[in-house]
């Protein structure tokens, strides 16, 4: 069993779960308080991600499965860069000790604009992190206020610049549709992210979820709610922009400049791949088997110091769900999904979609269900229709 | 309080030797909360037939819906005795149903008495359809008691109700009885007043026997309880019986009394109300207003007034989740058993799929019905938009009888005509106007007009039947601040200009939607109809023209816009399984829209979009 699985890379994420201020969107599982008790805190963290790694591979091990080397990592968060450079760094060195890292391996961080220096990304690129993400969001302070980030947009090139010079790879995120942004903000935010000569841009669509502070304020009517059809107009203007400047999307919400400068830890999660999520919350993904973890920085840090791997809840995932998943995931990328993966009953809805001018018919005739612009805009309904 | 005579000792008034001058049958007539049930209540135990004990709340409605909506449906007749002056009676109150569409079970309850109450709550003052059965009864020239009820209220102006129940009948004021069914003062008075005042049956007790079924009930442990009165003559425990509308013979089971609760005996005398069982478990196969005469020696004539229960209103019900096609037709199966008035056929829908054509009595019906099934069987139903019953007379002369507007025929129609009422609508006087205007725009024809005190009218009307049934109703109620009241009775038939409206979804004809209306009214029908759907059928992954349509001619348009955006824009190693669990309750949301082409169209748009008339009936029209 664990064969197939030997000669296949390992995707690492580590979840670093701090902030330095709660954005108004985000519901993700970070904390903005440095002291957590229960030795959750953020000091004493990297020691625990890295007694966690260690149990993974006990486990992994135990169950069978032993991976020859690491592919990808991605710390990501919260903000990983609110830590400082040489804990990331030691936190990598000591996953390579335990499985080494493939030969051009993609290490990734996210960070804030706001939370690296020259010098703290020179020691990242060092210390073997090749790859950084900068939450940009947008070029426009107003924007950026309403989200409330608090970075000077003026910052983003600054950092970019400083990133490239260390030789670190460089992709800008970007959020589109926030409350009161015209399309005009989007354009100008696109085109500061492009004009810092990145590679690699990712660009969300802003999703209010119910527990957020900006969920709060639609309800008390301060907000505006997004119009999905302005939400299509701003896709294809960020679409369109970033094509005139050399970068294709390969993704739903991600545009490289060359498929080498995709990211290719992002591609594991969507290919299938085996990956271990490292920190509270964190998922975890080893054939077919999902576990995560306790949200709880303190309770993640008490469940390790006693040993135990830190696992909130798992499940099989089945052949079915596992189907639904390829269908799901293979769809929003540019490869597309083989036309023998539909299965049998949905397949009619290839064509019709085809008619739609959901998928391209190139791409149809040569076996692959593609989506075209107009259908990566509605990948879900095309998906809900393929899916048994 | 003391009974004057336990029910048991009173020999001389026993089941089937009760000398007929010692009898007395009376029904109550009054609008629905107006107190009859309590009234009857108090009546069951200071007459000793029910102790304290054994009371429980309003005893002769059983059934639940009944006891919510305080409505009765069902009669029963109640068997009790009284004394006055040194003599005595034995009583039989006939509760009848108190509404609108039961007008003929009404009728020929009232047929069974030579009385009745006519109760008015002194807080409220009559209302239409205490009205229209109060001109029933005196068209069967049944002896009306008038009595006010709820004096004890703080609200009560017995002074003023007086005056206006005693000029409808025809006494003085202070001849108006005044009672409280709830403290049960004045209701020993009442019942003195009943064997005084109302004259006792006068049947011929050596005629062959005829007795007139006013009740048909079933029950499950014994099949078909039959109320009836007996005319002439005698039905005793080993007789053979025939029904002389269909010229059945059954044998009898089991012959007896209410009082309330069942008692066998030995036969059923001239001018005496008691119930029978022949072991028939449909009551189509005892149907009320029918005539029981004996096998042997039977009379050959039967009584007036039978008639078959036709119905005026049908809709078509489908089961929200198609799976439960069966379990609606097993729950019609049964509810037919006790009512012989519902009838059914399978439809199918391109909208809606499976279901049934039901056709009612009337409004009411067609919602107590509605709410059984839903209720009792479990069932999330759709109902289409209650529709009369037209005559459509074809240019080559063919006549079609239309239940359904998309049985509406295609070709060539000379002449459409539709069912009419004579509708009665009390108002105060200050909402004269309002209710002429309404009654107007519904094609009325004002009848005539009576004060019936100085502040409140009687407006006489004709009105399409299709009009009522559309949101006649609600709109009366608003445009009166619920002071209204409406009673309204099929009379005859009307030729008028009417179309059927189509709404076409992309081209497509949705069954579902098609409606019979006015010519005048077809463009604002059909602009209304295309506004809510575009409102309530979301945004496709096409564009979605809505039209409505007269045959092939468009009379409005809508369009719903194509949906631009329907993506999430993150899906990272966190996000799968609950993306993925997401998709999977997505899916089966789409399950349940019902496809209409390739629009998909969620249940809840149908039920929207139908429930514009939700056809709420003269159910509370009360003063609030």
């Amino acid at each position: 069993m664990s064969d197939r699985h030997r000669e296949r890379d390992l995707s690492v994420y580590v979840h670093v779960p701090f902030c330095a201020v709660r954005c108004g969107y985000c519901d993700f599982n970070t904390y903005t308080a440095t002291e957590l008790g229960g030795g959750g805190s953020q000091a004493e963290y990297p020691s625990h991600a890295m007694a966690e790694m260690d149990l993974t591979l006990a486990d992994d091990r135990a169950a069978g499965y032993d991976y020859d080397r690491v592919g990808t990592v991605f710390f990501g968060g919260g903000t990983p860069t609110l830590l400082p450079a040489d804990e990331l760094v030691a936190m990598l060195a000591h996953l390579r000790g335990l499985i080494p890292l493939a030969e051009g391996a993609e290490v990734s961080t996210e960070a804030n604009p706001d939370s690296v220096t020259e010098e703290s990304l020179q020691q990242l690129a060092d210390g073997g992190i090749t790859r950084v993400s900068f939450g940009m969001q947008s070029a426009v302070r107003s924007v950026l206020r309403t989200l409330g980030r608090t970075h000077d947009p003026e910052r983003v090139p600054q950092a970019v610049a400083w990133a490239r010079e260390a030789g670190l790879d460089v992709s800008l995120d970007l959020i589109y549709g926030t409350p009161g942004e015209t399309l005009a903000d989007v354009e100008t935010s696109v085109k500061a992210a492009l004009a810092c000569g990145v590679d690699h841009m990712s660009a969300y669509s802003l999703i209010i979820e119910g527990n957020t502070a900006m969920a709060r304020q639609l309800r008390r009517g301060e907000l505006e709610a997004p119009d999905p059809d302005d939400m299509a107009d701003k896709y294809e203007l960020v679409d369109d922009l970033a094509s005139a400047d050399g970068l294709t999307w390969y993704e739903v919400s991600n545009w490289a400049r060359t498929p080498a400068q995709r990211s290719r830890h992002n591609l594991a999660y969507w290919r299938g791949s085996d990956w271990w999520g490292i920190g509270p919350g964190a998922h975890r993904h080893r054939d077919g088997l999902r576990s995560w973890n306790v949200k709880h920085p303190s309770r993640y840090a008490t469940t390790l110091a006693e040993g135990a791997l830190p696992v909130a809840d798992s499940e099989q995932v089945s052949s079915q769900d596992r189907l639904v998943e390829r269908i799901m995931l293979e769809l929003r990328i540019i490869d597309g999904l083989a036309v023998d993966e539909v299965p049998e009953q949905t397949r009619p809805m290839l064509e019709v979609h085809r008619e739609r001018g959901h998928l391209d018919a190139d791409a149809l005739a040569a076996g692959r269900a593609v989506l075209t612009r107009e259908g990566r805009l509605l990948a879900d309904a095309v998906i809900r229709d393929l899916v048994p | 309080m003391t009974p004057r005579i336990a029910a048991d000792e009173a020999r001389d008034i026993l089941p089937a030797s009760t000398p007929q001058e010692r009898l007395r049958n009376f029904c109550i007539i009054a609008h629905i909360d107006h107190g009859k049930s309590t009234l009857a209540d108090r009546m069951l135990q200071i007459t000793g037939v029910v102790d304290e004990r054994a009371m429980r709340a309003q005893y002769l409605d059983r059934m639940d819906i009944e006891r919510e909506r305080g409505i009765t449906v069902k009669s029963q007749a109640v068997r009790m005795p009284w004394q006055v002056d040194g003599t005595n009676y034995a009583l039989n109150m006939i509760d009848t149903p108190g509404h609108v569409d039961f007008t003929y079970e009404v009728s020929r309850s009232l047929a069974a008495c030579e009385g009745a109450i006519l109760l008015v709550d002194a807080a409220q003052g009559i209302e239409a359809q205490t009205l229209a059965n109060l001109y029933l009864a005196m068209e069967n020239d049944l002896t009306i008691i008038p009595v006010l009820n709820k004096i004890d209220l703080p609200g009560a102006e017995p002074e003023k109700y007086a005056a206006e129940i005693g000029q409808l009948v025809g006494v003085e004021p202070d001849q108006v009885l005044r009672v409280s069914g709830k403290t049960g003062v004045g209701v020993e008075d009442l019942l003195d007043h009943v064997v005084r005042t109302l004259p006792s049956p006068t049947g011929e007790p050596d005629a062959p026997c005829r007795a007139m079924i006013f009740d048909s009930v079933y029950d499950t442990y014994r099949g078909v309880v039959t109320y009836i009165r007996v005319i002439d003559g005698y039905l005793k425990s080993r007789d053979r019986i025939d029904m002389m509308s269909t010229g059945a013979h059954h044998e009898l089971l089991e012959i007896g009394v209410s009082s309330p609760e069942p008692h066998k005996t030995p036969g059923i005398g001239p001018g005496e109300v008691g119930y029978l069982i022949t072991g028939v478990k449909d009551v189509r196969q005892s149907k009320v207003g029918d005539t029981i005469t004996t096998s042997i020696r039977g009379a050959t004539e039967a009584l007036e007034g039978y008639a078959d229960p036709k119905p005026m209103v049908y809709s078509g019900l489908f089961p929200i989740d198609g799976s439960d096609y069966p379990v609606l037709r097993d729950a019609l199966d049964k509810l037919k058993l006790n009512d012989a008035a519902l009838n059914y056929e399978p439809e199918t829908s391109t909208a809606l799929g499976f279901g049934f054509r039901v056709g009612f009595l009337g409004l009411l019906h067609l919602e107590i019905i509605r709410e059984r099934l839903e209720r009792e069987f479990n069932l999330d139903l759709i109902s289409t938009a209650p529709s009369v019953v037209y005559q459509v007379v074809m240019e080559d002369g063919t006549e079609i009888e239309v239940l359904n507007p998309s049985d509406f025929p295609e070709g060539k129609v000379r002449e459409i005509s539709e069912p009419m009422t004579k509708a009665t609508i009390l108002v105060p006087s200050e909402f004269i106007g309002s209710v002429m205007e309404l009654c107007q725009s519904k094609r009325g024809n004002l009848g005539g007009m009576d004060y019936l005190s100085e502040d409140r009218v009687e407006l006489r009307y004709t009105l399409p039947l299709a009009e009522i049934v559309f949101d006649f109703f609600d709109q009366l109620k608003s445009k009166t601040r619920g002071y209204a009241s409406l009673d309204y009775d099929i009379s005859g038939s009307q030729v008028a200009d009417l179309v059927k409206v189509d709404m076409l979804l992309q081209s497509e004809p949705v069954d579902a939607f098609s409606a019979i209306v006015h010519r005048e009214k077809a463009y604002s029908y059909g602009v209304e109809m295309a506004g809510k759907l575009k409102k309530l059928i979301p945004r496709q992954q096409f564009e979605v023209p809505i039209q409505a349509a007269i045959g092939a001619r468009i009379i409005a348009r809508e369009n719903i816009r194509a949906m631009r955006k329907d993506v999430l824009s993150k899906c990272y190693g966190g996000d799968i399984s609950r993306k993925r669990k997401l998709l999977e309750k997505q899916k089966e949301g789409k399950k349940r829209m019902k496809n209409i082409g390739s629009v998909e169209v969620p249940q809840e748009a149908f039920i929207a979009a139908l429930s514009s008339d939700d056809g709420d009936m003269p159910k509370d029209s009360k003063k609030k």
